[in-house]
């Protein structure tokens, strides 16, 4: 794929899963574990993302390095949530208290935050990013959102690209960026010249997907189809998000 | 000539831009069935406008336009005209958006309501029919300039068009390329309209060639003497020469 979509290519028993059951399982998981706030449900569910993520065979040091990018948000929570939430004083330093509750709620975000991304990781970045789509617009998202999505991923890098030939065409005609009006309107010219060619191209594909009888939907070539694991694997998935969310039914219920 | 054997008329079509550029004037056009109109014309003089036009994509500002027997007045009329008219883009990489080979061209026969099955059959026999097996799983994105050329071809004639309008077909390929594309032309038996600037490739693939100007159509004048070293009709229209002589 243009973006590497190196997750996807791999030929684990969650890689053959049928993509509605994949997302629909990711969907679940998601909905269930950022409703639930204990301790044993999110640290079980880190578990759970886990096996899944080591039964699909994805390389855990760029699954990591992924990781750390969203810890860097969950990161500025740690800086500020532990001084401003009230509770149990744990420790002060000068004015600043740091409350026991504040801790352990930033604790618990950061387990939650991990076991969705890892979900998300290794059920729904094992399937191309077409296949996605195909599998949200058979869960009833309509066809327009599907299209989006699958067309914005389809052209970012397009526009990447654009915007580097342009940056290229500028550079070997001399231009340096510096701190003057020059270079300000040289680089808005450069993003409107990139937002009207985008706009363009965008209206040569739609032309070219019209006189190829295009209406509206999007089709494809791979079939779905729910074989016996497929079943298995979804009643396992679902039975453990009941059994570590026992405690927590009366919470979800009402 | 019997009426059902005009596939495409153009009678007195005009298309104004908004700003009040004229691209074509009052022009006519037919094409009959079994027959191959060259076009050829310098940038600008309206070719692949007049393309838009008879594929619906831009409505022309005054004049008639029947297509298989039938008067082009509402967008809705053009539908069914596009699965029978395959246009293939100047630029390949306006033509291809999917991820693979075999998905793009299996775009089309979908579109026509055909199972992923039978749309992946089509896709095949075309694709090896154009000398190009084993590209499949190819990223359309990663092709060559050639490969992108014939690989837009297949997903035009997947759709097993009745006629096909070619928009600069060898525009930017090397000689065995467009030798490729000369040979699939002359191996299939489908009325065509080809725009280029090519005068050998043009005098190869079809059989009247008629000169654009500034949104006009120039009657065939028979051969004209012009300053290259040989002769041929429109020589007074510019253009240029491929090697592509066996």
């Amino acid at each position: 794929m243009i973006i590497n979509e190196s997750f996807s290519e791999g030929n684990t028993f969650i890689h053959r899963l049928d993509p509605r059951v994949k997302l629909l399982a990711a969907l679940l998981f998601s909905v269930v574990i950022s409703v639930s706030s204990r301790f044993f449900p999110l640290f079980s569910a880190l578990i759970i993302a886990f096996a899944l993520l080591i039964s699909a065979r994805l390389p855990v040091k760029i699954v990591l390095l992924r990781l750390l990018f969203a810890n860097l948000f969950i990161f500025l929570l740690w800086i500020f949530i532990p001084f401003s939430m009230k509770g149990e004083t744990l420790a002060k330093i000068g004015p600043l208290i740091i409350s026991k509750e504040g801790l352990y709620y930033c604790f618990l975000l950061t387990i939650k935050t991990n076991a969705i991304l890892l979900i998300l990781i290794s059920l729904t970045a094992t399937m191309p990013v077409f296949t996605l789509g195909r599998a949200m617009n058979s869960l009833g998202i309509p066809d327009k959102i599907v299209n989006l999505f699958i067309f914005s991923y389809r052209y970012i890098h397009a526009i990447l690209l654009e915007y580097k030939r342009l940056k290229e065409a500028m550079a070997i005609r001399g231009f340096h960026p510096k701190t003057n009006m020059h270079t300000y309107r040289s680089y808005a010219y450069l993003v409107g010249m990139l937002i009207v060619k985008s706009h363009d191209r965008a209206e040569r594909v739609h032309s070219a997907m019209i006189c190829r009888g295009f209406r509206g939907k999007l089709y494809d070539l791979t079939e779905f189809s729910i074989k016996r694991t497929d079943f298995i694997f979804i009643s396992i998935f679902i039975l453990c998000l009941m059994v570590i969310t026992l405690k927590q039914w009366p919470i979800l219920i009402f | 000539m019997a009426d059902t054997d005009i596939l495409i008329n153009l009678e007195k079509i005009s298309f104004f831009f908004p700003d009040g550029k004229r691209v074509l004037e009052d022009l006519d056009l037919c094409l009959n069935k079994g027959e191959r109109l060259g076009l050829i014309g310098p940038n600008g003089s309206g070719k692949t406008t007049l393309f838009r036009v008879i594929m619906g994509l831009l409505k022309p500002t005054s004049g008639k336009l029947t297509i298989f027997g039938r008067d082009m007045i509402h967008k809705k009329d053009f539908t069914p005209v596009r699965q029978r008219v395959g246009l293939l883009f100047q630029d390949a990489d306006d033509q291809l958006f999917n991820p693979t080979v075999l998905d793009d061209v299996a775009f089309g026969p979908l579109n026509q309501g055909k199972s992923p099955a039978e749309a992946k059959k089509i896709s095949r026999e075309i694709l090896s029919s154009l000398g190009l097996e084993g590209f499949e799983d190819r990223i359309t994105y990663k092709l060559s300039g050639g490969e992108k050329k014939l690989v837009s071809l297949a997903t035009v004639l997947a759709m097993k068009p009745e006629v096909l309008l070619l928009d600069e077909p060898t525009t930017g390929l090397d000689v065995d390329t467009t030798k490729k594309i000369i040979h699939v032309l002359e191996s299939i038996d489908v009325s065509s309209i080809i725009i280029s600037h090519d005068m050998d490739f043009i005098q190869r693939t079809t059989g009247t060639i008629y000169g654009m100007v500034k949104g006009k159509i120039l009657p065939d004048k028979g051969e004209y003497a012009h300053s290259h070293v040989h002769a041929h009709g429109h020589g007074e229209v510019p253009h240029t020469h491929s090697d592509i002589s066996d």
